[in-house]
């Protein structure tokens, strides 16, 4: 918790202590965070026939982290059109206004229950109790920080991770300082590089511990290559140093397990660290809620529809598995909102006989994990997967028994680039037995 | 003679081909590495003329925010990024600002606006 969550979860308890009248309300849907995730669902579900929905959202307006992604490359699947972060957001939040969604901002949620009562608090409204008929989860992710990283040395200032420091410059028009190092090679970190040096600072190098880069090829080429900013691939940060402020950061070359090899340390001076080292679904409310989570994507574990294990509980967008390009999380979030109001409206229909989805051999996870509606006027059922390694040339396929449900080729997979295949919903009528597997394969081997 | 060989990676796709270009008195003779047609069209106008898209922020007077996020409505001239980022950084806007709103106009002679990429209220009051 920030520190004026933590004031305003403080007053909020001061607030029932001195028992007030806690607010009671019931709603049909209420949506957590009002990302893109949050106002995808909710703009779906109001297009579906629901009408009473809430959004709580903890920051000041809408958007989530959209807003301070101001770079460009956003949209290019759902909107044909090379949009910045916050064009694409203001489309959205255009959108849920136009439709008369109730939208609660500076409101944080507190816990959701296995029931689907909702504990939300804002300074204005103190403590809000909400009763409602379905919960879409839609908080995001958070960054892994250093200390869940452990890199020895003091603990000066100047260590950020990549996305503060974005929100900072973007948004607040900071700078967090004016020589960097980044410690990281996903597409966040690359962006941050080049914002940075456009913005006049130094940076002296993007260090990745993997043997290969995890951002888009365009990004190494638009964010480093055209600053000639060094990428330092099988290297890390082994020690931070510096008194008050940072100084300077010790790096090595690692083995292929990872570990430091000795003798190959150098030294860079610089006074900020940018950490771009992982994102991580933020699912301290679904534990709370009692959902069933899925050990790789950190995530809950979800049917087609985007539900959890705990009914009319739903999830979607980074709270579920983190995406890299936001198109996918509209997608996901308006099949979320869909389902959502086919349960409220009572016409969704449960398979009696519900199908497991497995991933096997260099595929890391599948979402959904089970299909369980049957309801079907859909025509394609997305499976979103990661791989976990680079391969060139390789078919995406989805088989049951001796049964190929879907084939798909792919040029080029990589883990930081989520990939989608589709499955002909007709092909779930009949199959012989109640099990998925994806696979991705080398195209030799087919 | 002024023979050269030029390197790019072509970003058309997701494969990242290294592509190499002969070339000779700025004039391209050959194409090589790339593994489709696109790759040779994207080669060809990067080594020509490369253009981006420039993402980044305004000063606001009055928002809600103190910053403005803004873009070149169109690609430009890579060569000019670091400059306009200069003529950018040098401007003011008062809010509230609208999406599209023009920030600088004819950034650096290059005919291309930079535009708002989103609205900013003025803070209440
Ligand atoms: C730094 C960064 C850079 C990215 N760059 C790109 C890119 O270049 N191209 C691209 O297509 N995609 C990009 N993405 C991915 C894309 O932006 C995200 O996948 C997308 O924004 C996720 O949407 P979301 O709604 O799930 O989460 P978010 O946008 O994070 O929204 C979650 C919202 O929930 C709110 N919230 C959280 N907890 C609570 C609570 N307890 N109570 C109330 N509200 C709460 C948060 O304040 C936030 O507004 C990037 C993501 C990140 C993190
Ligand atoms: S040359 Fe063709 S295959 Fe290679 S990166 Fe470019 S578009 Fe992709």
């Amino acid at each position: 918790m920030t520190e004026t969550e933590m004031e305003r979860a403080e007053s909020a308890q001061s607030a029932a202590e001195a028992e007030q009248a806690i607010r009671r309300e019931t709603h049909d849907l209420v949506v957590v965070g009002g990302g893109p995730a949050g106002l995808a669902a909710a703009q779906e579900a109001y297009d579906q026939g629901v009408e009473d929905i809430v959004i709580l959202e903890r920051d000041f307006e809408l958007g989530g982290i959209l807003q301070q992604c101001i770079h460009n490359g956003f949209g290019l699947h759902y909107f044909d059109e090379e949009l910045t972060g916050p064009e694409y957001a203001q489309e959205f939040i255009e959108n849920v206004a136009e439709r008369g969604v109730d939208i609660r901002l500076n409101t944080m949620v507190e816990e959701v229950t296995d029931e689907k009562i909702v504990y939300a608090v804002s300074e204005d409204d103190g403590l809000t109790e909400i009763d409602a008929e379905a919960v879409v989860l839609a908080m995001g992710c958070r960054e892994r920080t250093r200390e869940a990283l452990d890199i020895p040395g003091d603990r000066p200032a100047g260590v950020f991770t990549a996305g503060t420091a974005q929100r900072y410059i973007n948004m607040e028009g900071k700078m967090p300082g004016e020589k960097a190092v980044i410690l990281g090679s996903g597409d966040i970190g690359l962006i941050m590089a080049r914002r940075m040096y456009l913005e006049g600072a130094d940076v002296e190098a993007v260090l990745e511990i993997l043997p290969y880069t995890g951002g888009l090829t365009r990004n190494v080429v638009q964010c480093l290559e055209d600053f000639d900013i060094p990428l330092r691939t099988q290297q890390t940060i082994t020690e931070i140093y510096g008194d008050e402020r940072v100084e300077g950061v010790t790096v090595q070359e690692v083995d292929k397990d990872f570990e430091p090899i000795p003798g190959t340390e150098y030294d860079i001076e610089c006074d900020t660290v940018l950490l771009s080292v992982g994102l991580i679904p933020e699912n301290e409310l679904s534990e709370g809620a009692g959902v069933d989570m899925h050990a790789v994507t950190g995530g809950p574990v979800v049917d087609d529809g985007r539900e959890t294990s705990v009914d009319g509980i739903y999830a979607c967008g980074n709270v579920l598995h983190v995406h890299d390009l936001v198109d996918w999380v509209t997608e996901e979030s308006m099949i979320a909102g869909r389902s959502v109001a086919k349960q409220l409206q009572g016409d969704i229909e449960v398979r009696e006989d519900p199908i497991e989805i497995e991933s096997t051999g260099a595929v890391s996870y599948v979402v959904p994990e089970r299909i369980t509606k049957a309801d079907d006027d859909r025509e394609k059922l997305p499976l979103y997967l990661r791989v976990y390694a680079p391969m060139d040339e390789v078919f995406v396929t989805v088989e049951c028994g001796d049964e190929q449900l879907a084939r798909e080729f792919e040029r080029r997979a990589e883990p930081g680039e989520m990939i989608t295949v589709d499955i002909d919903t007709e092909a779930l009528a009949d199959l012989p037995e109640n099990r998925l597997t994806v696979d991705v394969v080398p195209k030799e081997e087919i | 003679m002024s023979s050269d060989t030029v390197e790019i990676t072509c970003i058309a796709c997701p494969v990242g081909c290294d592509v190499s270009l002969e070339v000779d008195d700025g004039e391209i003779q050959s194409i090589e590495g790339n593994t489709c047609p696109r790759g040779a069209d994207y080669a060809k106008e990067e080594y020509r003329n490369p253009t981006r898209i420039l993402p980044t922020t305004a000063r606001v007077a009055g928002g809600v925010l103190p910053r403005v996020p803004v873009k070149s409505a169109e690609p430009m001239p890579k060569p000019e990024l670091e400059d306009a980022m200069a003529e950018i950084a040098a401007v003011e806007v008062d809010a509230p600002i609208e999406l599209g709103d023009v920030i600088v106009e004819n950034v650096c002679d290059t005919g291309v606006d930079i535009v708002a990429t989103r609205d900013l209220p003025a803070t209440e009051e």
